[in-house]
């Protein structure tokens, strides 16, 4: 039961460290950000609509990143999520948290590669 | 695109969301759809792959609604979708557009907050004035049936509502059969001594018949009886509530214990009610008691006032037929008396309040102004923000919200406005009725009974309903008429020519509104200002007025009481810093007349009709120095006259006219009924008595002024029961009272000074219910003219916003920057002007209205052509001012940035 649970964590934590860091640089609207993950993935990596915009969402009710309806001439009009100060300070300590797990599995596995 | 919408709408079906919320969510998805239909289109796929692929991107109905259940808080189903909804829904639609009404208006603090306390200025504002007018002119006296009291006057030649003669009294009370019964009071004074400090206490003589005709019942003890009511009856005295806990503590065993009143001892029978509140008097004693020749001739009206009870089934015009025919008769019974005099009614309530009514009117119309103006503000707000929301509309009624669901979504955010502006409105009505009552004149009528109650409640519930109908009606039509192909289309420049021309509609109804109240508070201000010129016709600086009564043990003689008055004359002249003083029955301006009717010659008197009435004064010879009115003619009084040398009078110079047109008054004789012939010796200057202003026009002009030396002894004790001490000093005169009250007092200690004040005091107080009236409306003009400034700019610098692109062309092809101010600056003035336009000619008509509470400005003239210029320009100023911000901002828009902006 415990394992499950943590595994899920783990799951939806990565989920909002990979969006949380595609707003870093800028803000991009949710085909963009479905793309990006594919594509820098290489394909590895998928989000389906279904549960890209419900995480968008819930993260937007946290207050860690801000929707906006965009309209660019020529364009229809568009939802651009950007990181909020907030959002900003999550992703930092994310990115420092998924460093850290990182750099511990790399040691236990590396040890047993040894 | 509307195929994905109609997909995905169906798999949120089950979450209930709110419909902007599922609009939102079904838009994103419905172009994330999209997006990923293209890309595969244009990597080969076919329409049927790619559409399948993208659909699947989506997810089922379970996943979606899975996912989004624990984001999107589940709400209950969204009125816009039910279209048109049923009876039965009502309610819980109700419910719906409450609780979104109110996320809609927490969303936007900034403007919930303006509108609300604009709202709240000027339901507040109505409230107040309204408390006023519901507990002076609504409420019914607090006697039992009050409906059925009025109040009857004997009318003379000279005026139309005079006190009654008490024989006259008697005999309407005796005939009459329209009432159940009838009583008759008088005011008065009483030196109360024996128990501590001597006190002068404010009372009233009434007939044992007044208490049970009002329907009063004693709180403690029984009313006078008829017996006690009789002459030589042993005095007894009932106390007001008031005077019972101060000089008694609320005594029970107060009853029988004796009382001295002006040196007679009189039993205690009985207390009257706290919330009794018929005059300031705090004892009454049977009006018999008054032991005066006033009582017994029918020449004198020794201020007596009447009150009967209408029987169940009989009008007023009845009783008022068949009063006026008893005096009638009493005229052919009384020549001498009684001739051209008749008698009467008024309804009690009107004969307290009717003078009042008209200024309380004025400014229940001039409060109702500035809520239409805070309306048309909030109306403003409102339109402006409609544009806004547009696209939320439009939504709407694509998902099938009818068009009154709307309008009723609408009114629902402007009622909770209003009703917000409401809640605070009483707080600030609660205040500010608190602050009308300590600037309101110490003569309103009836100022105990104001006060918020439920009628009041009522008030403010209504007009709060009626203001958000009135706001909310214009935008919300405006809104519900957005068509939604227009709105949901790329861009937001709408087609918004009505709702401009309805804003332009508003600016110049609020300026309109504005010159109103700003020509009316004008109006007020200038016949303050005038009537402060006003002459009264002496110098009104540095004099003290108070009334003195003498010490019981000196009231027995007459020849003790002239000699009292001299040494008390003498000792307060002598006082340092009083550079004079004399004693006077009637002080200018005062609260008190009396007027004695005379003839011509010495020949017999002439019927009551053919009489002339003229004001009555008796002075000491130093009255005219304390006054300093100038002697026209002949002398004034001085120790020569005495009761031994001939009796002569003083008349002044509008008597002189009168009666002696082209002569020389100076030897000239005139004769009163009780004096006899009198001879003319001086003629001085009119004093303004009736008011600085009524004076003009008073009936009774004429002015005699006779010597306190030649009173008879017989008339002597009812001489001196009014008398008031005046003394002109050389420092400030409210410094002077404690010394010139150690002196009045005597080697006694036992003859008290009161109704201390200065006559600038008295002057002051004349005209307090003008001040009143200018100082609210002066308020009101002031919050209107900020509320309509307000409306200009808001409205202009929306305007500005909306054209920046037009702005942004013109700049570009080459305008500079004052044509553009040129631009925006005379679409502001052309409202502005259009609504000072309608103002001023609407302000023509109105303050006409206003002509009996004006004094020296007549609607027509040149000064008030000038006020309304100055009222021009100063709004002309403001409106300037209110445009002039906006169209600077015009002029820093970047043509490049505005062109791009949309």
């Amino acid at each position: 039961m415990e394992d499950r649970t943590i595994d899920r964590e783990w799951k939806k934590g990565s989920a909002e460290l990979l969006i949380l860091s595609l707003l870093d640089a800028m803000p991009r609207h949710g085909y963009e950000i479905s793309k990006l993950i594919e594509q820098r993935s290489r394909g590895t990596l998928r989000f389906h609509a279904a549960s890209l915009y419900p995480l968008l969402y819930r993260l937007e009710k946290r207050g860690w990143i801000q929707g906006l309806w965009v309209e660019k001439s020529g364009q229809r009009r568009r939802r651009y999520y950007q990181l909020t100060q907030q959002g900003r300070g999550v992703l930092a300590a994310q990115r420092q948290g998924w460093q850290t797990f990182v750099e511990a599995i790399n040691l236990i596995t590396g040890e047993e590669n040894a | 695109m509307p195929e994905w919408k109609n997909q995905i709408r169906k798999r949120l079906a089950k979450l209930n969301l709110a419909a902007p919320r599922e609009a939102e969510i079904v838009e994103e998805l419905a172009q994330h759809a999209e997006d990923r239909f293209r890309e595969l289109r244009s990597g080969g796929a076919s329409e049927w792959e790619a559409r399948r692929a993208a659909l699947e991107e989506i997810g089922g109905k379970e996943q979606l609604a899975g996912e989004l259940r624990a984001t999107e808080r589940p709400e209950a189903a969204y009125p816009a979708a039910l279209g048109a909804a049923s009876k039965g829904r009502f309610l819980s639609g109700l419910s719906q557009d409450l609780r979104y009404g109110f996320r809609t208006l927490r969303k936007n603090p900034g403007f919930t907050a303006v509108a609300m306390l604009a709202l709240a200025l000027g339901i507040g504002a109505n409230t107040a004035i309204f408390s006023v007018v519901n507990g002076v002119l609504l409420q019914p006296l607090s006697y039992p049936d009050a409906g059925r009291l009025l109040k009857i006057y004997e009318s003379t030649p000279a005026f139309g509502y005079n006190s009654a003669a008490y024989p006259n009294y008697l005999d309407w009370r005796s005939e009459s059969t329209s009432f159940t019964d009838m009583g008759a009071f008088r005011s008065d004074n009483f030196n109360f001594t024996g128990t501590g400090e001597p006190e002068q206490l404010s009372g009233e003589y009434v007939s044992a018949s007044v208490f049970p005709v009002l329907g009063v019942h004693p709180r403690l003890g029984r009313n006078f009886l008829p017996q006690e009511d009789r002459e030589g009856a042993p005095c007894s005295v009932m106390l007001s509530d008031g005077f019972w806990k101060r000089r008694f503590g609320g005594d029970r065993n107060v009853l029988g214990k004796v009382l001295t009143l002006s040196g007679i001892g009189c039993a205690i029978v009985g207390v009257l009610p706290a919330d009794f509140r018929f005059t300031r008097g705090e004892i009454y004693l049977p009006m018999e008691q008054y032991n005066s020749v006033e009582l017994r001739t029918r020449e004198s009206h020794p201020g007596l006032n009447v009150v009967a009870r209408l029987k169940p089934a009989v009008s007023a015009a009845t009783a008022q037929a068949e009063i006026a025919a008893i005096s009638r008769r009493l005229a052919l019974q009384y020549p001498k008396t009684n001739a051209g005099h008749g008698a009467r009614t008024v309804s009690m309530k009107e004969d307290l309040v009717g003078s009042i009514r008209p200024t309380l009117m004025l400014l229940v119309g001039a409060v109702a102004f500035v809520l239409i103006i805070a309306c048309a503000n909030v109306a403003n707000l409102l339109l402006a923000r409609s544009t806004g929301r547009k696209r939320e509309f439009a939504i709407r009624a694509a998902l099938g919200a009818d068009r009154g669901r709307v309008v009723r979504q609408l009114l629902t955010e402007s009622l909770m406005l209003s009703l917000g502006g409401a809640a605070i409105g009483l707080l600030l009505a609660r205040w500010g009725t608190g602050l009308i009552l300590a600037a309101a004149p110490g003569n309103l009528p009836r100022a105990e009974s104001i006060g918020i109650d439920p009628y009041v409640l009522l008030f403010t519930l209504l007009v709060s309903v009626a203001t958000g109908v009135l706001f909310g009606l214009a935008p919300a039509l405006a809104g519900a008429n957005t068509s939604p192909q227009e709105s949901l289309k790329e861009g937001t420049r709408g087609a918004g020519g009505g709702r401009h021309r309805a804003e332009g509609i508003f600016v110049a109804v609020e300026v309109g509104l504005a010159v109103i109240l700003l020509a009316g508070a004008g109006l007020m201000m200038q016949s303050v200002w005038r009537l402060w010129q006003v002459d009264p016709g002496f110098n009104t600086h540095n004099i003290l007025t108070a009334q003195v009564a003498l010490s019981p043990t000196v009231v027995s003689s007459a020849p003790q009481i002239r000699m009292a008055y001299d040494r008390m004359l003498e000792r307060v002249a002598a006082t340092p810093g009083v550079r004079s003083a004399a004693i006077t029955t009637m002080v200018p301006l005062g609260p008190s007349d009396s007027e004695n009717d005379f003839w011509a010659g010495t020949g017999p008197q002439p019927p009551e009709d053919q009489l002339s009435s003229a004001m009555f004064s008796v002075v000491t010879p130093g009255y005219r120095d304390v006054m300093q009115f100038p002697l026209l003619k002949g002398r004034f009084f001085d120790s020569r006259d005495t009761l031994g040398s001939p009796t002569v009078i003083l008349i002044d110079d509008v008597m002189a006219r009168h009666v002696f047109p082209g002569q020389d008054p100076i030897g000239k004789q005139i004769s009163m009924m009780v004096i006899g012939p009198v001879t003319v010796v001086g003629v001085v200057g009119h004093v303004k008595h009736w008011g600085l202003d009524a004076d003009d026009t008073a009936k009774i002009r004429d002015q005699m002024y006779f010597p306190f030396q030649q009173i008879p002894d017989k008339f002597m004790t009812e001489a001196v029961a009014g008398l008031t001490l005046v003394v002109r000093s050389g420092p400030e005169p409210l410094s002077m009272v404690s010394a010139v009250a150690a002196q009045v007092a005597g080697s006694t200690r036992d003859q008290p000074l009161y109704a201390v004040r200065t006559i600038e005091q008295t002057i002051s107080g004349s005209l307090a219910e003008r001040r009143f009236t200018m100082l609210l409306l002066v308020i009101f003009a002031a919050t209107a003219l900020v509320l309509a400034a307000v409306g200009i700019y808001g409205v202009m610098s929306y305007t500005v916003t909306r054209q920046t692109r037009e702005i942004g062309i013109r700049s570009a092809l080459g305008a500079t920057r004052w044509e553009i101010v040129g631009i925006v600056l005379g679409r502001g003035m052309k409202l502005a002007g259009a609504g000072m336009a309608g103002g001023l000619v609407a302000a023509l008509v109105l303050t006409r209205l206003m002509a009996a509470l004006l004094y020296g400005v007549r609607p027509a003239n040149g000064a008030v052509a000038m006020l309304l210029g100055t009222v021009a320009v100063l709004l002309g100023a403001v409106a300037l001012l209110a445009c002039y911000l906006p169209a600077r901002r015009a002029t820093a828009v970047d043509p490049a940035t505005a062109l791009r902006c949309e």
